[in-house]
């Protein structure tokens, strides 16, 4: 019992992190029906960044929180620079154009962030230090829970819950809404639909680099080729809990890390990445719409 | 009138030195390859091979070369990848026609680039590849280092006499060779000597979350684990072992071997052993002088990776000088049999002069390396100790050494 409980709380934590990039995602599909195949490369960066300032703020040897708070604020502010730069640059001048030119930009700057990284960062993995000194918030019957981990949960809730009020209650978020829903009649409304595809980019970054810098605290090592693999699951979560729906992006990316932990556990670790696309084939057949995504009927 | 004299100048100065290089072509120097993971995940294998080999190269060029030639070595990276191995051993072969080839440390690589150089009759030495199946490959392949079976019983050995444990649990590589290699030989040793190996578990290169396998192989509540992985993964694993509450102690074996375990590992890593080919700790002449060397030189203290390059290069030094292609009548011959060669490594590079290396090297026998004495064996592989270390306070400590 508590080994299962255990690989629950193991399953939960590495959950929250496909759950972060995994609102990047869906937030950006919302908005512009584009799937954003950087995203996974952006992450990446945002664990990058996080590295590089704990280094200039010399933070590696006494962890503060303050300190923390600020690695993890640069790492996001980087990413969401980022995140409208590839904006700007890739994809506003294709706004006009069929919708696979975009998807194929997308791969193309996945690509060349993650062969920037080899050159700029270099292949070598790096270790990341610790921001936050470890300790065990429930050790007891065998089942541990590091702050750490806890962290990550309450973070990845935390920014859900948060982006969910930002979308719901205020006005840039109701503009996202209306961009989404009808882009020209958005406009007409007086929206400017460029700056709010801008914003919805730089967030859905910034969320990016959160995870980034959230995965190098649990597993304190990164390399320029580290989005790939978990852009492609928190796609696939991002899919299975409806894309384009915040709550359903945490819950996929729950679901997607417990039952590839109990896979690893329980059957065997040749599993781990099939379990993924199995699960995305499945919901694909069964609920294409994703588990808690609205059906929208097609338009003929 | 001055501006155009100085012009004048200037274009005599490049034809000189297109002169000067055209003529450093064609100097009279032995071309050796190698090929190695200088950059991508496990970097400093390649880096520290590759300075091993190239301390090996000047200390023979300024020795006055090999019978009054010069050596070169031609190195290629293939960015730990089997695939790009596999390219850079044809490069190596078909553009820059080398006489015979060093390389690479993952055996998944060098069995990337093996069958090309069988099948080329090239010499193959690979410095630290200890998969059994590399030498298999065929008879132009060679190594300098034990092999995995030598490797796993000496950790079984270890675990069951030294340590005095008969529950151990296993986490390999499933998508590495040595890994899987490894795991198998340890198995059969550590049964075979009365222990049990009560759980096996596997994760694949590159994962960086290992806790749902680690929690599994808690449960069981072995008394060490094995691990015979590289260090970019080990590290990580150490952590999230001890995050879990796991104290046994985790034992592997070469791969291990790197300044960047104990960088990503950390305190983690207290309690942990694994079998080594040589550790800087040893007295003897020839391991510190080497050392010495290479700190003057890189300013590091040398991994296990740096000698087996450095000896893997002289071995392949002493097998040329012994085969005798080198000597004045015998380049003669080849320039008779080549009357188009217009310099040396044109002349003497021929099938047939690659027969004598190969033989010359199978005759290796009591060649005193720094990572010890290196006899090679009738399967091409060499017979040597290796070394249990472990580490201690960030430090690597030498505990034991196993003969074959």
């Amino acid at each position: 019992m508590s080994e299962f409980l255990q690989q629950l709380i193991n399953g939960i934590a590495w959950g929250s992190i496909y759950a972060l990039i995994a609102l990047g995602y869906t937030m950006v599909y919302g908005v512009l029906r584009l799937i954003n195949f950087a995203h996974g490369d952006v992450y990446m960066v945002g664990a990058f960044a996080g590295f590089y300032a704990v280094r200039w703020l010399d933070l590696g040897q006494e962890p503060t929180l303050f300190g923390a708070v600020v690695v993890f604020l640069f790492a996001m502010l980087v990413c969401a620079l980022l995140g409208f730069i590839i904006e700007r640059g890739a994809y506003k001048p294709l706004r006009k154009a069929p919708r696979l030119t975009a998807l194929i930009t997308a791969i193309g700057i996945s690509l060349f962030l993650e062969n920037a990284g080899q050159l700029i960062f270099g292949a070598d993995p790096k270790f990341f230090p610790q921001i936050i000194t470890k300790s065990d918030v429930i050790s007891s019957g065998g089942i541990i829970l590091t702050n750490q981990q806890l962290i990550v949960l309450v973070v990845s809730l935390c920014l859900m819950a948060s982006l969910q009020l930002f979308i719901k209650k205020t006005k840039t978020g109701k503009a996202m809404r209306a961009v989404s829903f009808n882009r020209d009649a958005a406009s007409l409304m007086g929206i400017s639909v460029d700056r709010i595809i801008s914003i919805t980019f730089m967030i859905g970054s910034a969320l990016a680099a959160a995870a980034g810098v959230l995965v190098a605290l649990t597993n304190p090592k990164i390399e320029p080729l580290m989005g790939i693999m978990p852009g492609i699951k928190a796609f696939v979560a991002a899919v299975l809990g409806g894309i384009g729906n915040i709550p359903g992006a945490m819950l996929g990316g729950m679901i997607m890390g417990i039952a590839e932990v109990m896979v690893v556990g329980y059957v065997s670790s040749t599993y781990r990445d099939a379990i993924a696309f199995a699960i995305l084939i499945i919901i694909l057949l069964f609920k294409p719409s994703g588990l808690m995504g609205a059906f929208t009927g097609e338009k003929v | 009138m001055k501006r155009s004299s100085g012009l004048w100048w200037g274009v005599m100065g490049v034809i000189l030195c297109l002169f000067i290089f055209s003529c450093a072509q064609k100097e009279d120097v032995i071309v050796l390859g190698e090929f190695g993971s200088l950059t991508g995940v496990t970097a400093t294998f390649g880096k520290s091979t590759q300075r091993g080999i190239e301390m090996a190269l000047d200390e023979l060029n300024q020795t006055g070369g090999m019978e009054g030639k010069r050596f070169k070595i031609v190195v290629e990276d293939d960015q730990s990848k089997p695939e790009e191995a596999a390219t850079a051993v044809k490069k190596l072969i078909n553009q820059d026609k080398v006489l015979m080839i060093l390389g690479e440390v993952a055996s998944s690589r060098t069995l990337a680039g093996a069958p090309i150089c069988q099948d080329a009759k090239i010499p193959l030495i690979t410095p630290a590849s200890t998969n059994p199946k590399v030498t298999q490959v065929g008879d132009y392949i060679f190594r300098v280092c034990f092999i995995d079976p030598f490797q796993g019983e000496v950790m079984a050995k270890f675990a069951r006499n030294t340590l005095k444990v008969s529950k151990a649990a296993i986490l390999k590589d499933i998508k590495n060779d040595y890994s899987v290699g490894l795991a198998q030989f340890f198995t059969e040793t550590f049964t075979g000597l009365g222990g049990q190996v009560i759980a096996e578990e596997s994760y694949a290169e590159g994962d960086i979350e290992f806790r749902a396998q680690l929690t599994s192989l808690k449960a069981k509540n072995p008394e060490v684990i094995f691990i015979p992985g590289y260090y970019t993964e080990i590290g990580l694993i150490a952590r999230q072992a001890r995050d879990l509450g796991i104290k046994v102690p985790l034992i592997g074996g070469d791969g291990w071997d790197s300044p960047r375990l104990v960088e990503i590992g950390g305190k983690a890593l207290e309690n942990t052993y694994y079998s080594n080919h040589y550790t800087p700790e040893d007295p003897r002449p020839e391991i510190q002088k080497f050392i010495t060397e290479y700190k003057t030189r890189y300013n590091e203290t040398p991994d296990a990776m740096a000698p087996l390059g450095y000896d893997a290069a002289k071995i392949a030094f002493d097998a040329i000088k012994r085969s005798g292609i080198l000597q004045e009548q015998n380049i003669k011959k080849a320039y008779k049999e080549n009357p188009k060669a217009s310099y040396l490594m044109e002349a003497i590079n021929t099938p047939g002069n690659r027969q004598p290396i190969r033989d010359a090297l199978a005759k290796t026998k009591d060649f005193p390396g720094v990572t010890g004495m290196i006899t090679i064996d009738e399967n091409r592989n060499a017979k040597k100790t290796a070394v249990v270390v472990k580490i201690e306070g960030g430090k690597v400590m030498f505990v034991e050494t196993i003969n074959p």
